[in-house]
């Protein structure tokens, strides 16, 4: 099947209006008549449902935890980015277009960026009314920050914890249609496979996680916001929740999983302790804008450190490489994400990581301590100000900003970060790989919809900070409940969908047999056991740097994990009954298939490109000697898989990216 | 360190549940308390046993799910912190700890340590939202100022996890704490006021409903709190009903 | 408005309400007491005109007996739901990490002051009815003087009373120390009075019940 993006024809600041005023609508009366089921009830999945049910659509949604404000965007800190232009700065829609495709490496969909920037004031000016409570300047008027990789401030953000009031107000609006009866909630209910009658998606197979019960749903159009696949690497910020599972359902039953090696590897987490660590903790970028990030330059204090011979603050300027500073002087401490984390990488691979583990760095706050501390002795009139002084005046002003997050490392480290440089490292953090969708967020199943991080559209090869929520409220908000209705157009005179057809019957029983075999195994490991070694292989040879030589490995290695899990993995208790074993071990057999397609992706994938770093693919010299290096020519193309069984025998489909509005170039941060 | 835990468990709803005991050793400081539950799990599914349920998401602190009631406190020794927040460190070699559900006739338990906060949902579903579609054509967001000061008690208010800590802690079981933190957050913006009256009374109506006992102000639920809720949003919610239903 | 004391926070106010008007009764008593110390006629006279004006035998008394009456059925039955509210007890429970002993104790604190109201009643209250309603003599006078002062005094001789007064205005302190602020709290004042507010609660739990004892031991030791 070729690919059809769908993308409208006339201008890029046209399309979407124009394409919107031709859309096929449902009449209000008909669409009572209409069933949509959501599965993900995070911040796309959430306004998705919301928004439908508004509209008149018959919505049910499911959820995996007990209540949809505890879906894993509650986790994201930062902000979300909108071309609101209040702080004059010279923002626009097109300004913000422009940063997340040259963000992204140029490997995202012109057409949907572009909507994208284009519905984002409208998302701050949803959210107000709905009470999101953002900060806000002694004016009363919206306040601002800046975040990595752009030249404005357009970031809006409630403390840190804007994807929680986000996905709080995304959640009343829910309720509001809950209390009406327009959605009909399934919490602690996990959706197990979809059902395709006729070439269409119908419905889904679901798993009431309380009663074990397994349950059938069917509707006109099944919509996946279950969000993305870091856990793959086992260790990641996600949620430990967090799962591919209804991505990769739709996935076996014909939808295209896009770029699935496009990861992004967040520079600034806390670091892991032990083996028995089991997941990660980020910290808001914006610390980058006032920490230092540095190494010992000699082995011998790495050593010392780690014995405990010596503490980081015994060492001198001249004994510190600010490694980043070093290599990239124009952009130091606020290089990309991507670029960020892989320095970090280098040299802890190099044997200068300063934990027990090895994979640790400072982010030190001592110069901007200084910094602040000297400007407060301005400001207050102090002459002649003692070390001491400047150092608590400064202290007060990084705990101002940033006390929530200092406040979090000492819980977890048991360390004070203001008396002795923090220890970060990268992790697993976002996936912009997910389910290819066209420019109506359709997948390759008619009917069936993904939104928000599960699918593929927007980030390109990386994301840019505070872009994730714009992109789940603008699918879920202002594309999905109008793009859908084109499509439902044609279902008004369907009828309700039954649920005993071949089709239901079929699911239903792959379905339990799966669970089944899972409970009575009765094999010698558990599902962890498996998950932190498809984790390991992942992390070594698919990580932050790949290699052909190591991806074929995992490969190979991915698939004799996976072989082994179906022979040796061990489930107790019985599927009848809440079993967390037994939800976990699903999860992680989709993810032994997904691990494989992401290896033989990033293979396939000979060229690098943002989040995805090949080392074959390096400048070989001149300035940029050892940066990333894209190949425009040959790879200004998604990849779309199609399932044919084994992962290894997927098919690729080519979408080749065209860009009229954007000249491509290389990055550069030295 | 070695511990001893005694930990509930209970087969379904209506199961009678029971406190048992466990040994695990070898157990680091620097583990999160989450992380000995998985050692501990670990350990059980390796001998072929059911391993302890419990909810548990993010593990680190913002969705709420975690809910365990540890040595007679919501979210263990430690404050401001949930559950998978809380360190080893807190506790010594040797040590006997009892870890329990959270507790509340409004709050079954469903397995082990896992209990159902629908009664929440429920709470939410009947006024805790301002009604306005989705519909993008909402005015301009700076079009109506709002102090910075009632903006920051706002977004106070609003940290709330709806994990249930001031449920669980309260020796009435009231949920005032809870509740009076989503009426505070739209009390206190204007885009709230508009119907501030009926949805206090819709949340509190079906607050008692749900059977939550009442506040008698002992504060635990404030100290407890993972996030920090202060009481003030209790009072603000006692002004807010009694303005609301006098008025009539 | 109707329905009000079905719900959580009308009752919680209504408890408030009694508790802010049953502090103010609570507090004359306590100036009027004090004059049995500082001057007896003075006492003597302030004691007849509270026991013989109209506006306040049948207007003031019988409201403040509703009020006492109504602090304490409420308390029993707020009691009640919240044991119901609270489902199977916790193995472990440190209520002491969060929580004051009083704040978490006001059933036992208050249980124990309604059984020093009855003996209270039974040693002042009831003889007072007796004289004035049932005998009635309405001139407060025996042996030619107004009787109020010896009959306080007479109460105060046996020392199983006047422990029982201490240990009963010890509880009254407790009850005190957590009922001021809450009150203030139930009626939805919090706000930046508070502080100050509870300086003044705190004093006032401490220094009336403190002021009671004192003159109950006066007595006691001065007969």
């Amino acid at each position: 099947m070729a690919l059809d993006s769908k993308v409208p024809k006339g201008p890029i600041k046209d399309k979407w209006t124009d394409y919107k005023n031709k859309i096929d609508l449902v009449n209000p009366a008909n669409k009572r008549n209409i069933d949509v089921i959501v599965v993900g009830t995070g911040l796309a999945g959430g306004s998705a449902a919301a928004t439908l049910a508004e509209l008149g659509y018959n919505v049910k949604a499911f959820a995996y935890q007990d209540s949809p404000r505890r879906a894993h965007s509650i986790a994201a800190q930062g902000g979300i980015n909108a071309a609101k232009n209040y702080q004059g700065d010279g923002d626009s829609t097109y300004r913000l277009f422009y940063d997340t495709v040259k963000g992204g490496d140029y490997r995202s969909r012109e057409a949907n960026v572009y909507r994208l920037a284009e519905v984002s004031s409208n998302i701050i000016d949803q959210c107000v009314a709905q009470g999101v409570p953002f900060a806000r300047d002694y004016g009363g008027l919206l306040d601002n920050r800046s975040f990595g990789g752009v030249l404005v401030s357009r970031t809006f953000y409630a403390k840190g914890q804007t994807g929680q009031q986000l996905l709080l107000g995304a959640y009343s609006a829910m309720n509001r249609q809950i209390a009406r009866g327009k959605i009909e909630m399934f919490n602690r209910h996990e959706m197990l496979d979809v059902v395709i009658v006729d070439g269409k998606a119908r419905g889904i197979i679901a798993r009431n996680l309380i009663t074990g019960e397994i349950e059938r749903h069917s509707a006109h159009a099944v919509v996946i916001g279950s969000g993305g696949y870091g856990n793959v690497y086992f260790l990641s910020t996600n949620a430990m929740g967090s799962n591919a599972t209804a991505a990769w359902k739709i996935h076996k039953k014909g939808a295209y999983f896009a770029n699935p090696c496009y990861t992004q590897i967040h520079p600034t987490c806390i670091p892991r302790s032990g083996d028995y660590q089991s997941k990660l903790t980020l910290m808001s970028e914006s610390l980058r804008n006032d920490g230092r990030i540095w190494v010992p330059k000699n082995m011998e204090d790495v050593m010392a450190i780690r014995e405990g011979r010596k503490k980081p603050t015994d060492l001198s300027e001249d004994e510190r490489d600010y490694y980043l500073e070093r290599r990239y002087p124009a952009f130091g401490n606020l290089v990309p994400r991507d670029v960020a984390s892989r320095a970090a990488k280098e040299r802890c691979d190099a044997g200068y990581g300063v934990n027990a583990t090895g994979e640790a760095v400072y982010l030190d706050f001592a110069s901007a301590f200084q910094r602040y501390g000297k400007e407060q002795a301005k400001i207050h009139n102090l002459d002649n100000p003692t070390k001491e002084k400047i150092i608590e005046l400064g202290q007060a002003i990084v705990k101002e900003k940033y006390g929530n997050l200092f406040q979090m490392y000492e819980k977890i480290i048991d360390q004070n970060p203001y008396e002795t440089p923090m220890m970060i490292y990268p992790a697993v953090h976002y996936t912009m790989g997910g389910v290819w969708v066209d420019y109506n967020l359709m997948t390759t199943i008619p009917g069936c919809y993904c939104i928000g991080e599960a699918n593929f559209s927007d980030h390109g090869a990386n994301r840019l900070g505070a872009s994730a929520l714009m992109q789940g409220l603008a699918d879920g908000y202002f594309v999905l409940p109008y793009t859908i209705g084109d499509y439902l157009s044609d279902d008004i005179r369907t009828g309700e969908i039954p649920t005993n057809t071949k089709e239901f019957d079929d699911a239903e029983k792959e379905v339990s047999e799966r669970i089944n075999f899972f409970v009575n195994n009765k094999g010698t490991k558990s599902v962890d056991y498996f998950h932190k070694k498809l984790g390991k292989v992942m992390w070594d040879k698919a990580g932050m740097s790949r290699n052909a030589e190591g991806l074929t490995e995992a490969m190979v290695e991915i698939k004799a994990i996976r072989e082994e899990f179906w022979k040796e993995v061990s489930v107790p208790g019985t599927a009848n009954e809440m079993n967390t074993e037994l939800e976990k071990a699903g999860r992680v057999a989709d993810f032994l298939e997904l691990g494989e397609l992401f290896a033989k992706d990033a293979l396939v994938r000979a060229e690098s490109c943002g989040g995805h770093f090949r080392e074959e693919s390096a400048e070989l010299d001149g300035p940029q000697k050892g940066e990333a290096k894209r190949n425009d020519k040959d790879f200004a193309f998604v990849s779309a898989w199609e399932y044919k069984g084994e992962p290894a025998d997927a098919v690729l489909h080519k979408e080749e990216l065209e860009f009229k509005d954007i000249e491509l170039k290389q990055r550069s941060y030295k | 360190m070695n511990l001893t835990l005694k930990i509930w468990r209970q087969k379904d709803s209506q199961a009678k549940g029971q406190m048992v005991d466990y040994k695990v050793t070898e157990i680091s400081e620097h583990m999160s308390f989450l992380e000995m539950m998985d050692v501990l799990n670990e350990q059980l599914v390796n001998s072929g046993e059911e391993p302890v349920a419990f909810d548990h998401d993010c593990r680190e602190g913002i969705c709420g799910m975690c809910s365990m009631y540890i040595n007679g406190e919501a979210h263990g020794p430690d404050r401001g912190i949930t559950t998978c927040q809380l360190h080893m460190r807190m506790f010594n070699d040797g040590d006997t700890i009892t870890i329990e559900p959270f507790r509340a006739a409004a709050f079954p338990v469903i397995k082990d340590l896992v209990v159902d906060r629908m009664a929440f949902e429920r709470i939410q579903q009947a006024g805790g939202y301002i009604s306005v579609n989705t519909s993008g054509n909402t005015q301009d967001a700076n079009n109506i100022p709002i102090s910075k000061h009632d903006a920051d008690e706002a977004m106070d208010a609003a940290t709330c996890i709806g994990c249930g800590a001031c449920v669980a802690t309260c020796k009435n079981s009231s949920a005032m704490l809870f509740v009076g933190a989503k009426v505070s957050q739209y009390a206190l913006l204007p885009q709230g006021q508009v119907e501030a009256a009926d949805r206090v009374q819709n949340m509190v109506a079906q607050m008692d409903l749900e059977g939550f006992g009442n506040c008698t102000n002992t504060g635990a639920c404030e100290v407890e709190c993972p996030k920090g809720i202060s009481l003030e949003n209790i009072a603000r919610m006692n002004r807010e009903y009694l303005s609301a239903t006098l008025k009539g | 408005m109707s329905g009000i004391l079905n719900s959580s926070i009308g009752r919680k106010f209504a408890m408030a309400l009694s508790a802010l008007f049953l502090m103010i009764f609570v507090l004359q008593h306590f100036v009027i007491n004090l004059f049995s110390v500082i001057n007896p006629d003075t006492f003597n006279e302030i004691s007849h005109f509270m026991g013989t004006f109209w506006v306040i035998q049948y207007v003031i008394q019988p409201i403040l007996i509703i009020g006492v009456i109504f602090h304490f059925v409420m308390g029993f039955v707020l009691e009640i739901k919240n044991n119901k509210a609270n489902g199977v007890k916790y193995a472990k429970n440190n209520g002491a990490a969060n929580s004051t002993w009083m704040s978490r104790n006001m059933i036992w604190s208050g249980g124990f002051i309604l059984a020093f109201l009855i003996i209270h009643f039974i040693d002042f209250w009831i003889p007072e009815i007796n004289t004035k309603y049932i005998v009635g003599d309405m001139t407060g006078m025996h042996n030619g003087e107004f009787r109020y002062f010896h009959e306080l005094q007479e109460k105060f001789v046996p020392l199983w009373r006047v422990a029982f007064y201490i240990v009963g205005f010890v509880f009254l302190a407790l009850h005190l120390l957590h009922g001021f602020d809450s009150a203030f709290q139930s009626t939805g004042a919090n706000n930046k009075y508070t502080k100050g507010l509870q300086g003044f609660g705190k004093a006032y739990a401490i220094l009336v019940p403190l002021g009671f004892i004192f003159i109950a031991l006066f007595h006691h030791f001065t007969h």
